[in-house]
């Protein structure tokens, strides 16, 4: 979707494992793959550092979306941190739509090291759900408005 | 009740135990607080146990069992729950801790009373069916059933999973699935209704932590909350976000390890039903990765704690649960 | 003394809400009563008191005290009061009317607090006689007559009549606003009501409780009293007493960085908290049986002590009905007083 300047442009938190995802971000500027630019990258040491609070906190500061990004499960650098993340993940989330959050502003997806394609390809798509549902006004602090 | 004071005064006297940890009655029938009792004096005067002892007494044990002697503790089935998970965590001194289990019917709240317009209530007295509710004002009498407050009302348990010794029947484990009905009816909402609840629910909040500090699993020496390097308002703060924030990170820090007692939304003085946003991670747990409740043993891992190659993936949320 | 039939309250709001805001006890989703604005269809509240106390009108939870844009080296202060209006809070009872008297005590004392006192001066409280005084109502111990509440004008409802009467300059010129609705009437049925009310007080289980203890003792005495440990004994440390009490004014001032600025806001403590006496080289107050005792030794002897014998209490049963363990003010007055 060709994105022009009038259009909201959402602002995306994504976190990313050290080992896999990252280097996966890393992949896909090395091959000059497009991904947006509002797509704000913070490197963790694995997927399992992500505390929940992390994530409102970024919602808290004006993030419209969050993903978390992490080695597929059974490839995790200290072997189980993804298994626990994504538990961790599956109740926060069911939590934050329980609680009426718009469900598709967060999301979980395993990207290794060798799936620079994968990377972009999900932060387009991402990005692209997170912009049809506009702004994020649900779990914002309206004070860290300007 | 005369039975657990004489067996309370017993193991008093023969240097069992050095105190007793149990309910002391208040000004009215109904306003009870727990309380130590030191001597068979002091149980006579003011022990009380009746369908009017809500309060849960294992958190106090956290610190009552580290201090010198060993102490007499009564717990109802949903208390064992919570004394059987802060075992686990390590946080009761089991070998300090004699326990009674005494049985439980589900207990009055005087909220719920009030609730119904009954005003100026100065005694409450229940045979187990009936409920006979004297005021300023004349009295009243309705079916017990009607009195209970919302952690009784759809009781998991009266079983007691932990125990020395057990005076009465001890009772079954209620399935029924029933305290689950309110978060089914949520969950069938559309997300713009369910927020437009919860929105209306969580501002009520003052942030005066009752729930926190009454919760058996927030067991915490230095609650997050209290730090003020985290970045977290421990106050009310001059927005909406922070009741939001805090109700979440409390639910999750408790998420697996709740045994649903209750005791949240019973000391909450702005009404909010907390326990439906406890119940919620227990119901998904209990979908994702099999039945499992919190207290039920002290040895098995908490849900959060373990894991399997093949758990659901969090996508599992996309296709789920309530109208787009 | 003028009146107006209670199927007329209807238009007496409307009136009121024509010219400015007004605040009275609505019944919440969950029934029990709050203070909320009115709108046309709103209902007023049967019960006999809100959850939380009237002081939100005059010292809200949380207040925005200013703000600091930052732009690089450059800090820039925000004075972000407003224009206040004008605002009548109805139906306010006798308890929380004289709270006000207290907080003016601690607030409008040099020096003024000025964000309290322009909401004292914008809002007119109409007050309202309790004809159904409960359980935990002591307000009699302090000399407070739930028959005739203070404000600046009292309203009482009976035989279907409202009956409203001005106490002071303000609270004439409120009547006065309404006057096209009221008749002029004498106040035999209000006596009748009244008398009514002193029968009810009369009978109410805290009604007689002595507070003299607290005037005969020495404040060491009663501060090194050995019965603040069992009284504090399962005390949960939550703020939920103070919190709803009328007469507790604690807050601390704090800075809330937006990642463009701050904002300075303040916010109710409670000297429950932990942390509540933290400073620097640590805190003073270790113990919960040490926050517990400061909260009761305060409204019972610090602040008679410094207001010519005024207790910090004005006995509206808040903290009896919410404590999550039933501790409160009236056992730790007749475990005093029982000597």
């Amino acid at each position: 979707m060709q994105v022009n300047d009038t259009q909201f442009k959402p602002l995306i938190v994504a976190f990313c494992c050290n080992w896999c995802s990252y280097a996966g971000a890393d992949l896909a500027g090395t091959n000059r793959l497009n991904y947006p630019a509002d797509v704000k990258i913070i490197r963790v040491p694995c997927s399992c550092r992500v505390n929940p609070m992390f994530i409102l906190r970024a919602f808290q500061r004006g993030a419209d979306g969050v993903i978390l990004c992490g080695c597929h499960p059974g490839d995790c650098h200290y072997t189980s941190g993804n298994y626990f993340t994504r538990r961790r993940m599956t109740l926060l989330f069911s939590m934050l739509d329980f609680m009426g959050i718009e469900k598709e502003r967060t999301r979980v997806e395993w990207v290794s090291a060798a799936e620079g394609a994968k990377f972009a390809k999900t932060m387009n798509e991402f990005v692209e759900a997170v912009t049809k549902l506009g702004e994020n006004k649900r779990l914002e602090d309206l004070r860290c408005k300007k | 009740m005369q039975e657990m004071i004489d067996r309370a005064k017993e193991l008093l006297a023969d240097g069992t135990v050095d105190r007793v940890v149990g309910w002391r009655s208040g000004e009215f029938s109904y306003d009870i607080t727990p309380g130590v009792f030191r001597s068979a004096e002091e149980l006579d005067e003011s022990f009380i146990y009746n369908d009017l002892c809500a309060p849960n007494l294992s958190k106090y044990l956290i610190k009552e069992s580290r201090k010198e002697g060993k102490l007499l503790v009564f717990l109802k089935p949903c208390d064992t729950y919570s004394f059987n998970q802060l075992l686990k965590e390590h946080r009761i001194l089991r070998e300090n801790v004699y326990v009674i289990a005494v049985p439980c019917t589900g207990k009055i709240d005087v909220d719920t009373i009030k609730d119904k317009g009954i005003k100026g209530i100065t005694s409450i007295e229940s045979d187990g069916e009936t409920v006979t509710i004297h005021t300023l004002y004349g009295d009243k009498t309705m079916p017990k059933a009607e009195t209970l407050g919302d952690k009784c009302r759809t009781c998991k348990s009266k079983k007691h999973v932990v125990y020395d010794e057990i005076i009465g029947e001890d009772g079954e484990v209620n399935n029924d699935g029933a305290r689950f009905e309110l978060v089914e009816k949520l969950e069938n909402m559309t997300p713009d209704e369910r927020f437009e609840f919860w929105r209306n629910e969580l501002s009520k909040c003052i942030r005066c932590n009752a729930c926190r500090n009454v919760c058996p699993a927030c067991s915490c020496e230095n609650c997050v909350f209290d730090n003020p390097n985290s970045g977290i308002q421990q106050r009310a703060a001059v927005n909406s976000f922070e009741e939001n924030m805090f109700h979440l990170i409390r639910s999750f820090h408790v998420a697996g390890r709740c045994t649903d007692c209750g005791e949240c939304t019973r000391v909450c003085p702005q009404n909010i039903p907390l326990h439906l946003i406890n119940r919620k991670y227990i119901k998904d747990i209990n979908e994702f990765y099999g039945d499992y409740q919190a207290g039920e043993d002290a040895m098995s891992r908490a849900p959060l704690n373990a894991y399997t190659f093949d758990d659901c993936e969090p996508g599992i949320v996309y296709s789920r649960g309530g109208k787009a | 003394m003028f009146r107006l039939p209670v199927s007329k309250i209807d238009d007496l709001f409307g009136t009121i809400a024509s010219s400015r805001t007004l605040y009275l006890p609505v019944d919440g989703n969950d029934g029990r009563a709050k203070y909320d604005k009115w709108s046309e269809g709103t209902k007023m509240s049967d019960k006999l008191n809100t959850v939380r106390s009237a002081k939100s009108f005059f010292f809200p939870q949380t207040t925005n005290i200013c703000d600091f844009n930052v732009n690089g080296a450059n800090v820039e202060v925000v004075d972000i009061r407003e224009e206040s209006e004008d605002f009548v809070v109805f139906g306010v009872r006798a308890c929380d009317a004289r709270s006000f008297t207290i907080l003016d005590k601690v607030f409008l004392a040099e020096p003024v607090d000025s964000y309290y006192a322009t909401r004292r001066e914008h809002g007119t409280v109409v007050t309202m006689a309790c004809s159904e005084p409960e359980e935990n109502c002591f307000c009699n111990v302090f000399g407070i007559d739930a028959a005739a509440p203070e404000g600046d004008a009292t309203c009482w409802i009976a035989d279907g009549y409202l009956y409203i009467t001005s106490n002071n300059e303000k609270g004439e010129k409120f009547v006065e606003s309404i006057s096209a609705l009221l008749e002029e009437t004498d106040d035999s049925a209000v006596k009748a009501q009244q008398e009514t009310i002193h029968g009810i007080v009369e009978k109410l289980p805290f009604g007689k409780v002595s507070t003299d203890h607290f005037r005969k003792n020495t404040l060491l005495e009663i501060f090194n009293s050995e019965k603040w440990e069992k009284l504090s004994e399962s005390c949960l440390g939550c703020g939920t007493c103070t919190f709803v009490c009328p007469t507790c004014q604690c807050y601390d001032i704090k800075d809330f960085d937006t990642g463009h600025g701050i904002k300075r806001y303040r916010t109710w403590d409670s000297c429950m908290y932990a942390d509540f006496t933290k400073m620097a080289h640590g805190n003073s107050r270790n113990a919960q049986m040490q926050r517990f005792r400061q909260r009761f030794m305060h409204k019972l002897v610090y602040f008679p002590d410094n207001n010519n014998g005024e207790f910090g209490c004005v006995g509206c049963g808040r903290c009896l009905s919410r404590c999550p363990i039933s501790m409160n003010i009236i056992k730790v007055i007749k475990e005093f007083g029982e000597e």
